[in-house]
C-alpha cells in the first residue's frame, strides 16, 4: 500500500511541479485556435444567472456575458483582488462619504451578432439582427442592475439582498454609470464583483424580462452556437472581444453530466480537458495514476463548510449540554487527516474561510469545544455532559441529503465518531427537494448535515447563517439569540479589522462552544484535474469564480484534437 | 377487427387519464417544491420574496384543485406546458430524447431477440444436458447483475483495455449525434448500453423460446415429420421454430415498451440524454409539469406497443380473430 | 384449461416432507440441477444471514481509518473499503438486509396483489375493468421512477432506512403479480364448484380465500420467489441513485453505490464482491423461481 502511495505522491508532486512551469509561461506567448471541451456536472435550470443561484448556469452561460467588476483573473484565489471588465481603469474610490460611486464604461463594447445556423434559435437570431454589432453602453448596465436590485413583479433577483444599501442607479451619459447608496458599506464592491451579474441588453430586457432565461446573447468573450437542453452547449470566438487578443481559444463545447465517475472518464478517455467545480480525492489518484505527465492537479481551499445541525427546538437537542457533546465527540484534525483522501474535505476551520484575515488561528482555535488537542479529554468531557444530561445512551436518527460527495461520505465519518462516546445513530437520507423541505420546517430531524457555499469569500457576510432564525432564513437549528445578532451588526458596521476580528472570536466562540448552537465539521476542499494541455486557467476558492474562459489557452495535442 | 381496434383505443383513454391523476397527486405528496431546490440547494442565501415569486411564476402557490385543472386542461387540448425547472417547453425536451430512448430501445430489442432466439433454441434442442444448463445459467446470469454494475465494468473495460493496447484510453462518446449525421460515432456511443441492456432483457426471451419450441416439439406434426426422417435441423428451422415465435414475439414487444422509459439506471452510467434521465431528474427536481408529460409519453407508448403486439399476434396466428 | 391440478400441492408436500432428506436433495440435483444450485445459493445466504455473529470477527460498522483500502489477504479476506471496515464482514451482515428486504418487500407485494388479482376476477364485470385499467397504469409506470417517488414522499417521517426502501419496493410489485393472478384466477372463477360454492350461498370472502386462493399458489409462489431477487436488485438500484439503505447499515447496494464508481480502478474490491454478491443471490433465487415455474406449472411439466 506505502508503495502504491508513494508513487500517487511522486505522479502529484510532478502535477504540481507543471502548475508551477504553467504558471511560469504566461508571460510566453499564447496559442491561438482550439476547442475547449469541459465537463459540467450539473443540468442547468435556466441560462439566466440573475434568477438562478447554481454552479450549473455560472459554468456553461459566464462565458457569454461580460461584467462590471470581477475578480483579478490572474489571480483568482485573492479574497480581495477586483478587476473592472467593463469599467474603465481602476476599481473606483467612494466620494460624497463613501455614498456614490462612478464607473466610466468601456467604449468598443459590442453586443454579439451570432453566426446563423439551423440550430440557433428563432428569437436569437432575431436579437442578434437587431442589436447585434451594436455598441453597449451605459443604459445597458442601469437596466442590469436596475432587473437586479428591484426587479419588476413577477421576476426573480436571487442576491437582490446583496444591494439593499443601493439607493439609485443610474447613467448620467451614455458611458458613465453612477450608483447612490443610502449608507456607507463595505459589501457593496464584493457585491458589484458577484459572477451572477452577467450584463444584459436593455433594448431586450424592455421588451422580455424573461428573455434571458432561455435565451443567450451578451458581449463576452465567446458566442452562442447552441444549447441542447440537458446534454451541451457550443461556443465561438467573439472575434469583437474587447480585450485585446483574447479569447485564445477559437471555441468551447460544454457536456452535462451530473455522474462525477462520467466526468473523470471524459477527462481520462480524451472526451473532455476539464471539469471546473472539483473532483473527489480518489479520483485524483486514480487519474494521475493512468494520465501521469498529461494530468494537471490543482488544490485550494473551498469557500464552503458542511455543518452539523441539531435541531435546538426538539429533545434532548434544547439542552446545550447534549448539543456540546456532539461536537466534543467529533475528532476534527484527525477526521481531516483520514476523510481527505476519501471525500472532498479538508481544511479544519472556525465559521470564517480558513486562510482569510478574519479566521482563527489554530491556536484560538483549539480553545474551542471539539477543536480541542487531547482527544481523549474531549471525549470524556462529552460522555460526562451527556450523563449529566441524562442521556447516555441517546439513540437519533441523522439526517443527510441524499448526495454521496462530501454529505454522506462525512455523515458515515460523523455516525462512526459519536458511535465512540456510545451514541448510536442511524442515518436517513433525502433527495435534495424533500431534504431542504425537511430543514426548512424545522420538525422532522433530530440532527442534520447542512452546508453554507458562497462564491466572493466574505466572512462578513458569509457567517450569517449563526444570527436568529428569525432573521437568517437559511439558519435551521432553530435558534434565536439577540446577542449573536447585535454581534453580527456591530462587525458589519465596523470599519477597523482588528475589532472585526476581536468580535468575530466572541461570536464564534459563543455560536460554537458556549451556546453550541450548530456546528462546523469540515470545510471543502477543491481539486481540480485538468489537461496539462490546458493553460492560462488559475483555481479560486470557489466554483464560482473566474469562469469566462477568455485566459485559457491549448498547447498541443489538445491544440489540433478534433 | 374494426370494433375491436375502435374499442381498443377508446380504452387506452381511462388508462392515460387515470395515469394523469395518479402521478399528479403522487407528485404532490412529494414535500419541498422544484423553487425551494433551485434557490435553497446550493447552500447560499435564501431570499423569501424570490422564491415566493418563483413560486407564483409557474403556478404553483395556486390550490392543488386549480392547478389539477390546469392540468387536465392541458390535457384536453393536448398542451404539455413548460419544464418547470429549464423554462423550456415539454414538446422540446421530451423530443430531444425521445430520438435517443427509441434508438437505444431497438437496438437493445434487435440484441436481445439476437441473443435469444439462437441460445433458447440451443437450449431447448439439448435438454437436460449440460449446454442447456449452461446456456440458461448464462442467461439468468444477465438479470441477476445490477445494470449499472454491469454498465461501470464495460465502461472500466474499455478505458484500460485500450489504454493497453492502444497506448490512449478512449471512452465512448458522450454527446448524442443522430445515426444519420455520423453513423460510426452515433455507433461507437450507443452500442455499448444496447449490448449491456439487450443481454439483460434477453434472459425472459430465452426462457420463453425454450419453453415455446419444447412445446412445439412435443406437437403431433413435428411427430410426422420426425417419422418422415427429415432432418432434424429441418425440423426445427422450418416447422418448430416459426411456431413457437408467437409468445416470443409478445414478451420480445413488452420489453420494447418497457426500454423506452425504463433505461433509467443504464443511461446515468453511461451519460445518455435520454427520457430515463430525464425522468429521473425530474423526479427529484419535483418538476411537476415535466414528470407528469413523461408518465403520459411512458404510459402511451406502452399501452401503444402492447396493442400493436396484440395486433401483431393475430396476424402470425391465423386461429385468432379479434372481434 | 386444465381442471385444477391438486397434485401440485401434494407434490410439494412431498418436496417438503418425505425423509430421507438425502433422497430428496439426490433427486431434486437429478430433475432440476440448476433448482438445487439455486437453492443451495439460497440456503447459503440465509446461512449467512442467520449466522452472521458467529461467522465473523468485524464489528460491520465499526469506522477505522487506519485500516482504509488494505487488499484482500490473511487479515482482511476481502479487503476493507474506504472506512476500514471489513468488506466480508459486511458482505455476511448485508445477507440479512437483503433477505430481510426481500422477503418483506416479495411477501407483502405479492400477497396484496394475490388478494386484489382474485377479487378482481371473482367479481368481474365493471370492478375488474376499472382494476385492470389501474393495472395498467401501475405497469407501465417504469418500477425504480415509483420506488424513487415514493422514497421521496416518505422519506420526511420515516427515519428507519430499510422500512423506507421496503415500502418504496413492495408497492410496485402489487400490479405485477395481481395482474398475473388474475389471469389465473379468471380460469378458475368459470369452474362448476365455485358456482356450487355460490349456490350454496358462501360469503364471497370465503369463496375466495377457501376456493379461488388456494387455487391460484402457483402462480403465487412464483412471483413471490421472482420478487425476492428483483427487490435486491431494485434495492441496489435505488442505492446507485443515492436513496437506497444508508450508512452505517451493511447492504450490498450501498456498498456498491459508495465504491464502485470511486475506488473501482484503484480498489475493485470494493466494487467487484458486494457486486457479485448481488448477482449470485438474484441467481440463486431466479434459479430456484425457475425451477418452481417447471415444477408448479402443470403445462410446463413433463413425466
Amino acid at each position: 500500500m506505502t508503495k502504491v502511495y508513494s508513487q500517487i505522491a511522486i505522479a502529484l508532486a510532478a502535477g504540481f511541479a507543471l502548475v508551477a512551469s504553467g504558471a511560469g509561461s504566461d508571460a510566453a506567448a499564447q496559442n491561438r485556435g482550439g476547442i475547449l471541451k469541459y465537463i459540467i456536472p450539473s443540468n442547468p435550470p435556466s441560462a439566466d444567472a440573475h434568477r438562478e443561484s447554481t454552479f450549473g448556469t455560472i459554468h456553461p452561460f459566464a462565458q457569454f456575458y461580460s461584467v462590471l467588476l470581477r475578480v483579478n483573473p490572474s489571480n483568482p484565489a485573492s479574497t480581495t483582488d477586483f478587476k473592472c471588465d467593463l469599467c474603465v481603469g481602476d476599481v473606483p474610490k467612494p466620494t460624497d462619504g463613501g455614498l456614490k460611486y462612478t464607473f466610466k464604461i468601456k467604449k468598443g463594447v459590442k453586443w454579439h451578432r451570432v453566426n446563423v445556423t439551423k440550430n440557433t434559435p428563432a428569437e436569437t437570431a432575431k436579437w442578434s439582427k437587431a442589436i447585434g454589432g451594436t455598441e453597449l453602453n451605459a443604459h445597458d448596465l442601469v437596466a442590469t442592475f436596475k432587473k437586479l436590485i428591484d426587479p419588476p413583479k413577477g421576476v426573480i433577483s436571487n442576491r437582490k439582498a446583496f444591494f439593499s444599501m443601493v439607493e439609485s442607479v443610474t447613467a448620467p451619459d451614455d458611458f458613465t454609470l453612477v450608483f447612490k447608496l443610502k449608507y456607507p458599506s463595505g459589501a457593496f464592491i464584493p457585491a458589484l464583483a458577484l459572477p451572477y451579474n452577467f450584463v444584459y441588453a436593455k433594448k431586450i430586457l424592455d421588451t422580455d424580462m424573461h428573455w434571458y432565461e432561455k435565451y443567450v446573447l451578451g458581449t463576452g468573450p465567446f458566442k452562442f452556437v447552441e444549447w441542447q437542453v440537458g446534454s451541451h452547449i457550443k461556443a465561438e470566438r467573439n472575434e469583437a472581444y474587447y480585450w485585446k487578443g483574447q479569447p485564445y481559444l477559437d471555441g468551447t463545447e460544454a457536456v452535462f453530466a451530473k455522474k462525477y465517475s462520467i466526468n473523470m472518464q471524459a477527462i481520462r478517455g480524451g472526451r473532455a480537458y476539464i471539469q471546473f467545480r472539483g473532483f473527489p480525492p480518489k479520483m485524483r489518484d486514480d487519474l494521475v495514476k493512468a494520465l501521469g505527465k498529461k494530468l494537471t492537479v490543482q488544490e485550494s481551499d473551498w469557500n464552503c463548510a458542511l455543518f452539523m445541525t441539531p435541531n435546538n427546538k426538539v429533545k434532548p437537542f434544547d439542552d446545550v449540554r447534549v448539543r456540546r457533546a456532539l461536537s466534543l465527540a467529533l475528532d476534527r484534525w484527525g477526521g481531516s487527516k483520514y476523510l481527505s483522501k476519501i471525500a472532498i474535505v479538508k481544511t479544519v476551520g472556525g465559521i470564517v474561510f480558513p486562510g482569510h484575515p478574519l479566521a482563527a488561528t489554530k491556536k484560538e482555535l483549539e480553545q474551542i469545544a471539539g477543536y480541542w488537542p487531547d482527544l481523549e479529554k474531549s471525549r470524556a468531557e462529552a460522555r460526562r455532559l451527556l450523563k449529566e444530561a441524562g442521556q447516555s445512551n441517546l439513540k437519533f436518527v441523522f439526517h443527510n441529503r441524499g448526495v454521496d460527495q462530501p454529505y454522506k461520505v462525512v455523515g458515515t465519518w460523523m455516525i462512526g465518531q459519536w458511535k465512540k462516546i456510545g451514541l448510536k445513530v442511524k442515518q436517513r437520507v433525502q433527495p435534495t427537494g424533500p431534504f431542504y423541505a425537511t430543514l426548512r420546517n424545522k420538525k422532522d430531524f433530530d440532527v442534520s448535515m447542512d452546508f453554507n457555499c458562497q462564491s466572493i469569500v466574505n466572512p462578513l457576510l458569509d457567517v450569517s447563517k449563526f444570527q436568529s432564525d428569525t432573521i437568517a432564513s437559511n439558519q435551521y437549528a432553530g435558534f434565536q439569540d439577540a446577542t449573536m445578532d447585535a454581534m453580527f451588526d456591530k462587525m458589519n458596521r465596523s470599519g477597523d479589522p482588528a475589532e472585526q476580528r476581536r468580535i468575530m472570536r466572541k461570536f464564534e466562540k459563543r455560536g460554537l462552544d458556549e451556546k453550541a448552537y450548530q456546528f462546523i465539521t469540515l470545510w471543502w476542499y477543491r481539486i481540480i484535474l485538468h489537461r496539462t494541455a490546458v493553460k492560462g486557467w488559475k483555481t479560486s476558492p470557489s466554483h464560482y469564480l473566474n469562469l469566462d474562459l477568455a485566459n485559457i489557452w491549448l498547447e498541443e495535442p489538445l491544440l489540433s484534437a478534433k | 377487427m374494426y370494433q375491436y381496434i375502435v374499442k381498443r383505443v377508446l380504452l387506452m383513454v381511462p388508462t392515460l387519464l387515470g395515469a394523469a391523476v395518479f402521478v399528479f397527486f403522487l407528485l404532490r405528496f412529494i414535500p419541498g417544491d422544484i423553487c425551494e431546490l433551485r434557490m435553497v440547494g446550493e447552500g447560499g442565501y435564501v431570499d423569501e420574496s424570490a422564491l415566493a415569486t418563483c413560486r407564483a411564476g409557474i403556478g404553483i402557490d395556486k390550490s392543488i384543485f386549480l392547478q389539477f385543472v390546469d392540468f387536465m386542461w392541458g390535457f384536453v387540448i393536448f398542451d404539455l406546458g413548460t419544464s418547470m425547472w429549464t423554462g423550456q417547453p415539454i414538446g422540446y425536451e421530451i423530443g430531444l430524447r425521445f430520438e435517443l430512448s427509441l434508438q437505444v430501445a431497438i437496438m437493445a430489442t434487435v440484441a436481445s431477440v439476437l441473443i435469444a432466439i439462437p441460445l433458447g433454441t440451443l437450449s431447448a434442442v439439448k435438454q437436460d444436458t449440460w449446454i442447456d444448463y449452461v446456456v440458461r445459467g448464462f442467461s439468468i446470469a444477465g438479470i441477476a447483475m445490477p445494470s449499472f454494475w454491469l454498465g461501470i465494468l464495460i465502461i472500466l473495460f474499455l478505458l484500460i483495455g485500450t489504454q493497453a493496447f492502444l497506448g490512449e484510453a478512449w471512452m465512448p462518446p458522450i454527446v448524442y449525434v443522430p445515426i444519420w449525421e455520423d453513423p460510426g460515432y452515433n455507433l461507437s456511443m450507443l452500442i455499448w448500453p444496447a449490448l449491456a441492456t439487450g443481454y439483460r432483457y434477453s434472459a425472459v426471451a430465452t426462457r420463453m423460446t425454450r419453453s415455446a419450441l419444447l412445446e412445439v416439439l412435443r406437437e403431433d406434426y413435428v411427430r410426422t415429420a420426425r417419422a418422415k426422417g427429415l432432418l432434424e435441423k429441418i425440423i426445427i428451422n422450418r416447422h418448430a421454430l416459426k411456431n413457437s415465435l408467437l409468445p416470443v414475439v409478445t414478451v420480445v414487444g413488452i420489453e420494447f415498451a418497457f426500454l423506452m422509459g425504463g433505461l433509467v439506471v443504464t443511461e446515468q452510467v453511461f451519460n445518455l440524454n435520454g427520457l430515463g434521465k430525464l425522468f429521473v431528474e425530474s423526479v427529484l427536481n419535483t418538476d411537476y409539469t415535466l414528470t407528469q408529460a413523461l408518465v403520459m409519453v411512458v404510459v402511451a407508448v406502452f399501452v401503444l406497443v402492447n396493442f400493436l403486439v396484440d395486433l401483431l399476434y393475430a396476424w402470425l396466428d391465423p386461429r385468432i380473430r379479434y372481434s | 384449461m386444465a381442471a385444477p391440478d391438486i397434485q401440485i400441492d401434494s407434490r410439494l408436500e412431498d418436496l417438503a416432507e418425505r425423509p430421507p432428506l438425502g433422497v430428496i436433495a439426490a433427486d431434486l440435483v437429478r430433475r432440476q440441477p440448476l433448482g438445487a444450485a439455486g437453492l443451495f445459493i439460497v440456503l447459503v445466504m440465509i446461512f449467512m444471514a442467520v449466522f452472521a455473529d458467529f461467522l465473523t470477527s468485524y464489528d460491520p460498522e465499526l469506522n477505522a481509518f487506519e485500516d482504509m483500502h488494505i487488499a484482500p489477504g490473511a487479515e482482511h479476506y476481502l479487503g476493507t473499503d474506504q472506512f476500514g471496515r471489513d468488506i466480508l464482514s459486511r458482505i455476511i451482515y448485508g445477507a440479512q438486509t437483503a433477505l430481510i428486504i426481500g422477503f418483506v418487500a416479495a411477501f407483502i407485494g405479492a400477497t396484496l396483489g394475490l388478494v386484489l388479482g382474485v377479487s378482481s376476477a371473482y367479481f368481474g364485470g365493471r370492478f375488474d375493468l376499472i382494476f385492470q385499467r389501474v393495472m395498467d397504469v401501475f405497469m407501465a409506470f417504469p418500477l425504480i421512477i415509483l420506488a424513487l417517488a415514493l422514497v421521496a414522499i416518505f422519506g420526511q417521517k420515516v427515519e428507519n432506512d430499510v422500512l423506507l426502501v421496503i415500502i418504496a419496493i413492495t408497492i410496485p410489485f402489487v400490479p405485477n403479480c395481481a395482474r398475473v393472478v388474475r389471469s389465473s384466477a379468471l380460469a378458475i372463477r368459470e369452474m362448476p364448484y365455485i358456482d356450487a360454492a355460490r349456490a350454496l350461498g358462501y360469503s364471497h370472502a370465503r369463496i375466495i380465500l377457501c376456493h379461488m386462493v388456494p387455487n391460484v399458489m402457483a402462480p403465487y409462489l412464483i412471483m413471490v420467489t421472482a420478487f425476492v431477487g428483483q427487490a435486491i436488485l431494485l434495492e441496489a438500484s435505488l442505492s446507485y441513485l443515492g436513496l437506497g439503505v444508508q450508512e452505517p447499515t451493511a447492504a450490498w447496494g450501498l456498498m456498491l453505490q459508495g465504491g464502485a464508481e470511486e475506488y473501482a480502478e484503484s480498489a475493485p474490491w470494493i466494487a467487484v464482491f458486494p457486486g457479485l454478491a448481488i448477482t449470485f443471490a438474484v441467481f440463486g433465487f431466479n434459479l430456484f423461481g425457475d425451477a418452481l415455474r417447471d415444477v408448479l406449472d402443470p403445462k410446463l411439466r413433463r413425466r
